[in-house]
Parts: structure tokens; C-alpha cells; sequence
């Protein structure tokens, strides 16, 4: 080091040179050393503090939920204010029977609109207006989908006189579902390489039987990647539900009622000044959170099998 | 098209002509998903009829005035929406002015190579499963566990800086900065995959030659990395404030629901989404319309934000 320190002074003696002759050893004690150390620093804090919140959530409701989790919650109907006990049966049936409902419908219209995206819309300008539409679509608040499906269908009570329905929820999760589909879809089919279509022209084959035996099962596994997020996700979501499924404390009687849903039974019982109730909320979560941290591992995985 | 003869006479190979049914399947089916892909665009333009054909009743009752007047009031049937919608804007203005060093540094933390490949790759996982949980058991968790944990540093602020308006009244439970808070949690997320993505795709080459000219490696995150990615990552934020507004349930169960205008941070405060989760079931006569017509304004703003974000990532993407 002090040998370096007469090179790095500027002594000008002998010829000019451009640069500042520096040591070409790595110096900790410089300037631009010690700053680069500051913000290395500095990210990593902030990437612990990212990841701080996802560690809390998860220790309170394995914590606070896990440790109610008994047979019961799963059989039971929930108590009625300041009463004990109970479970949430019916809400977990409801969440399934919601989601499904919301599936079945975004399901087979996302993955045709993808097809259409990918398959036949090349760059005219609907395809560039359907694929506009769709990150619109995206974007709006899951709130104002539910909002939508109250004015449509819940005050026009055009499900038999029915005014809130699992019906009416399912629909509103569907169109949050619908977006993701679509893209996942259209996405996993551009990655499909252009040979396999035109190996499948070649010996013959129609465009339809291409794209439903050959570039479909090709892409299946991103598609599916999607599908199960997207399920994922409309398990998980309560705005759209509050008033278009609404509640029930009752087991489900038919798509054409008001249907209990895990979500909502979280929101419901959260704000209520009972204990029970608070204690449900928790293991609902505990319940609900293992089901979509499971779906997206499972997607994690399906991506991982993915073979283009 | 007809059969092609052999040289001989006799056919060898024959040109198959594609019987009727296949023609029609084939069209029927590219028909199919044409019809079902517009279902997309019919269905939003759907959601905007129906959601200004609910406000039209509000809006020819109050006009513009129900953006900038606060009073809410079902009785006399006096609406306006200044409270959710300033409390919109502010919450997720300042959420994303938390977010955004958090997520970007994080983005970069795992992008670079400070700790091993694995720990890297587990941080990202982490922070993907963040955005999987529930808005409402992350409102829960905000209502039993963060409220409380936060309140003594809540209390701190308010000692310190009470004499400013943003600061003045005391954190009692709910309120704006608790929201703000839950509202960071719910965003950082999307910031931070939108960056990482971002900055993985930066061509290599760039860092080499930053490194090449003699640079530290921050040198280089700051003057080479973060300007060829700042299209993508302007793109991920805004995605990011759009999402914030729309937010409903976790900031409905924390933020307050208040219907009174309120500086101070600490205090109770109210956004479009959570004005609409709490009150449109109960809801009946104008109130509904005006609800509809504060949902029609958060659509507008969200609509707005969302485009740009799609603007800003074409015009301002560099071309390597």
C-alpha cells in the first residue's frame, strides 16, 4: 500500500499522461468502493423487506389458523353471533362450486380467444383490438366486475326472478379469469414452433385438426400453467363476491341462491367484534391459503414439465 | 383441382379433394373462436355501458360537482365523491413511493450476482407467492397483526410531526397509513417482477462493456443497467398504480371507511373500491347511481393508467 500511494499521486515530473495513475489492486477504502459496498447493501436490505411481509403472513395464519383446524370446521355450518363453535362446510363448498362456475366459462372462451389470437388474427386490426381489449380487460378493478355483474344480472334479476346467485359470482370471477386465460393461452401457442404446423399441412392435415391434435397438446403445459392460476386467483378473490354471490349461513341450495364462499366468510367474520368468529376467519384463511400457495406450486411445477 | 395421372394412365397418386364437412368444420371452427374472442371486447364494453347507465341518474343529479364535493349523505341524498377519490389517489401515490425502492431494489438484489444462485431464486419465489395470497386474509392479518404492530411507530410520528396537517390527528385502528402500508405489500410484487424480468433481459454485452470502461458494478446498475430497462420497469409501476387503486378488500378492512375529508395520514380515510365493497349491497334509489358513478371514475382512472403504462413501454423501449 505505500508503495501504491507514490504511483497514485500526480506527479507530473516526467512525460503527461491522460490518466491518473491509479494502483491497479482493489482498493476497499476508496470512494467508489465504499458506496458500491452502501447499495449492496441497501438492495439487500430492501429484498428482506420484500420478503418480510409473505414470512409474517404466513407464520399468523399457519399459526393462528392452523392451530383451530379440526374435523368440525369442515362439517359444521357456521355459529350465528356470540354463539361458539361451528365451522365453514358450507363456504368451502361454496368457494368450489363458485370457482367452478367461473372456470367452466372462462375456460373454454379464453382458450378459443387465445387460439383466435394466435391462430387466425395474424396482425389484422380486430385481432390487435381483441388483444387491446383483453389487457383493458386486465386491468380493471376486480371491485368494478362485480359492480358490472350487480347491474347485468343481480338488480335485472334475470335468473328466475333470482336476484343474488352463486351464478352471479361465478360470472364475475369468470370475467377476472378471462383475461389470464387468454393470454397464457395465446402465449403458450406462439412458442409452438411454426414446423409443427406446417409438418401437419404437409401430411395432410385440415387447419382445424392441426390446431386441435397437433399445436394444442404442444402448448398444453403452459396453457394449463395459466388455467390453474387463473383458478388460483378467482378462489382467493372477494370483491367481486360481496353482492353478487352475497352470503348464506345456510348450505348451498342451488346456483340460483346466495352462496356462502370462504372469501367472504373471511371479510365477514373479520370485522365482527366476536371472538368465534374472528377465530374462523383465521382458520378459513389458514384452509384457503394452503389451497392456492398448493395450486401455485402445482403451476410452478406444470411450467417446469413444459418441453418447448 | 383434379387427380393428377401417372405417366402410365393409371392413378398412383391421387389429389385428395377435401370433402364439404371438413371445409365447414374448418370454418365453423375459426368462426367459433373469432366470435369468442370478440366476446373479450363485448364484454367490456359491456361493463362501461352498464356502468354509465347506472351513473346517468347521479350524474345528471350532481354533474361534475360530485367529483370535488365531500358531503355523503343518504339521508338528505346528497352525494359527492371527493373523499374516495382523493383517498384513491393518495393511498396508492404513496404506496407506490414506497414501493417502487423496495421492489427495484429488490429486482436488482436478485438479478445480480451478491449471494448464490439458489438463495436468488428462493427470494423470487417468495415474493411471486406475496401476490398469491388473498387481499382479504392479507385485510385480516392487516386488522389483528400489522394495525397494532405499527400503531407505537404511528404514535412516534404523530409526536413528532403533529404540527403538520398530515400528521395531526392520533392513530386510533384504522386509518389511511396502515392502508398505505398493506397497499405497499400488495404492489411490491408486481414492481418486483416487472423490473427483474426488466433487467434480465438487458443484453449482456452492455454490463461487459460498463465493466470493460472500468466501472463498479453499481456504477454500472445506475448508468447502464437501470436506463435500458426503465422503459419495462415505468411500465411494471404503472401497472403497479392501476392495481392500487382498484385494490379493495384488504384496504376496506383497514383503511377506516370514512366519509369525512381528513389530511392527517393517521386518520380514518375512504377509496372508490371500498366505498363501493362496503355500501353498494345496502344500497338503494340515487345512492346506488352514485356509487356506480364513483366505480364509472375508477374505471376512467385505472382505463387511463393502464394505457399509458402501454404507451410509455413502446415509446420509451430502446432498441439494442
Amino acid at each position: 500500500m505505500t508503495h501504491s500511494k507514490s504511483i497514485s499521486g500526480s506527479d507530473t515530473t516526467t512525460d503527461t499522461t491522460l490518466f491518473d495513475r491509479r494502483p491497479l489492486n482493489f482498493d476497499p477504502r476508496l470512494r467508489r468502493n465504499r458506496l458500491n459496498d452502501l447499495f449492496s447493501f441497501i438492495s439487500g436490505l430492501f429484498a428482506t423487506l420484500a420478503v418480510l411481509p409473505l414470512v409474517l403472513v404466513l407464520v399468523y395464519v399457519l399459526v393462528q389458523g392452523g392451530r383451530l383446524i379440526s374435523l368440525r370446521l369442515f362439517t359444521q355450518l357456521p355459529p350465528a353471533p356470540g354463539l361458539e363453535g361451528g365451522g365453514f362446510g358450507n363456504a368451502m363448498l361454496g368457494t368450489v362450486l363458485v370457482t367452478l362456475i367461473a372456470a367452466l366459462i372462462a375456460i373454454p372462451v379464453g382458450v378459443a380467444g387465445g387460439i383466435y389470437l394466435s391462430e387466425y388474427a395474424g396482425k389484422s386490426w380486430f385481432g390487435q383490438l381483441v388483444s387491446f381489449a383483453n389487457d383493458v380487460l386486465a386491468g380493471v378493478p376486480s371491485i368494478i366486475s362485480g359492480v358490472f355483474v350487480y347491474g347485468l344480472i343481480v338488480a335485472s334479476r334475470v335468473f328466475f326472478g333470482q336476484s343474488y346467485s352463486a351464478m352471479a359470482g361465478g360470472i364475475a370471477l369468470s370475467v377476472l379469469m378471462l383475461p389470464t386465460v387468454i393470454k397464457t393461452t395465446n402465449e403458450g401457442l406462439k412458442l409452438v414452433p411454426n414446423e409443427l404446423r406446417l409438418g401437419a399441412y404437409g401430411v395432410g392435415a385440415s387447419r382445424y385438426v392441426t390446431i386441435t391434435q397437433v399445436v394444442l397438446p404442444a402448448a398444453l403445459t403452459p396453457i394449463s400453467t395459466g388455467v390453474v392460476l387463473a383458478i388460483a386467483r378467482a378462489a382467493g378473490e372477494t370483491a367481486p363476491l360481496i353482492f353478487t354471490a352475497l352470503f348464506s349461513a345456510f348450505w348451498p341450495e342451488g346456483i340460483f341462491n346466495p352462496i356462502a364462499t370462504m372469501s367472504v366468510l373471511i371479510f365477514n367474520f373479520a370485522i365482527m367484534p366476536y371472538e368465534a368468529q374472528n377465530e374462523l376467519a383465521w382458520a378459513a384463511s389458514f384452509v384457503l391459503v394452503m389451497m392456492i400457495l398448493a395450486a401455485n406450486l402445482l403451476a410452478r411445477w406444470l411450467s417446469r414439465l413444459s418441453k418447448i | 383441382m383434379t387427380s393428377i395421372h401417372g405417366h402410365s394412365g393409371d392413378a398412383q397418386f391421387t389429389l385428395r379433394r377435401r370433402p364439404t364437412s371438413e371445409k365447414l368444420l374448418d370454418l365453423g371452427f375459426r368462426q367459433l373462436t373469432l366470435a369468442l374472442a370478440s366476446l373479450v371486447a363485448i364484454v367490456l364494453l359491456a361493463i362501461l355501458l352498464t356502468v354509465f347507465q347506472g351513473s346517468r341518474e347521479a350524474m345528471a343529479s350532481f354533474g361534475l360537482q360530485f367529483l370535488v364535493t365531500s358531503a355523503w349523505d343518504p339521508v338528505n341524498e346528497q352525494y359527492g365523491a371527493f373523499v374516495a377519490i382523493y383517498g384513491t389517489l393518495v393511498s396508492s401515490i404513496l404506496a407506490l413511493a414506497i414501493a417502487v425502492p423496495l421492489g427495484v431494489g429488490t429486482a436488482i438484489f436478485i438479478t445480480e450476482d451478491l449471494i448464490p444462485a439458489r438463495l436468488r431464486e428462493l427470494i423470487g419465489l417468495m415474493v411471486e407467492l406475496l401476490a398469491a395470497i388473498p387481499s382479504v386474509v392479507l385485510g385480516l392479518w392487516a386488522i389483528f397483526v400489522m394495525e397494532p404492530a405499527i400503531r407505537p411507530a404511528l404514535e412516534l410520528l404523530h409526536r413528532l410531526l403533529g404540527w403538520t396537517p398530515f400528521f395531526a390527528s392520533t392513530p386510533q385502528g384504522p386509518g389511511m397509513a396502515p392502508a398505505i402500508l398493506i397497499l405497499v405489500v400488495m404492489v411490491l410484487p408486481i414492481i418486483t417482477a416487472i423490473s427483474r424480468d426488466a433487467l434480465n433481459q438487458v443484453p449482456i454485452e452492455l454490463r461487459q462493456g460498463a465493466y470493460g470502461v472500468g466501472t463498479t458494478r453499481w456504477g454500472a446498475i445506475f448508468a447502464v443497467i437501470l436506463p435500458a430497462a426503465i422503459s419495462s420497469i415505468i411500465g411494471g409501476v404503472m401497472l403497479a398504480l392501476g392495481r392500487a387503486m382498484g385494490e379493495t378488500m384488504a384496504v376496506t378492512m383497514i383503511i377506516g371507511n370514512s366519509l369525512n375529508f381528513d389530511l392527517s395520514l393517521l386518520a380514518p380515510g375512504n377509496t372508490i373500491a371500498s366505498m363501493l365493497a362496503n355500501q353498494f349491497g345496502e344500497a338503494d334509489g340515487i345512492q346506488v347511481s352514485a356509487l356506480m358513478y364513483a366505480a364509472l371514475i375508477l374505471m376512467l382512472l385505472t382505463f387511463t393508467v393502464n394505457v399509458l403504462a402501454q404507451w410509455v413501454v413502446r415509446r420509451l423501449s430502446l432498441k439494442y
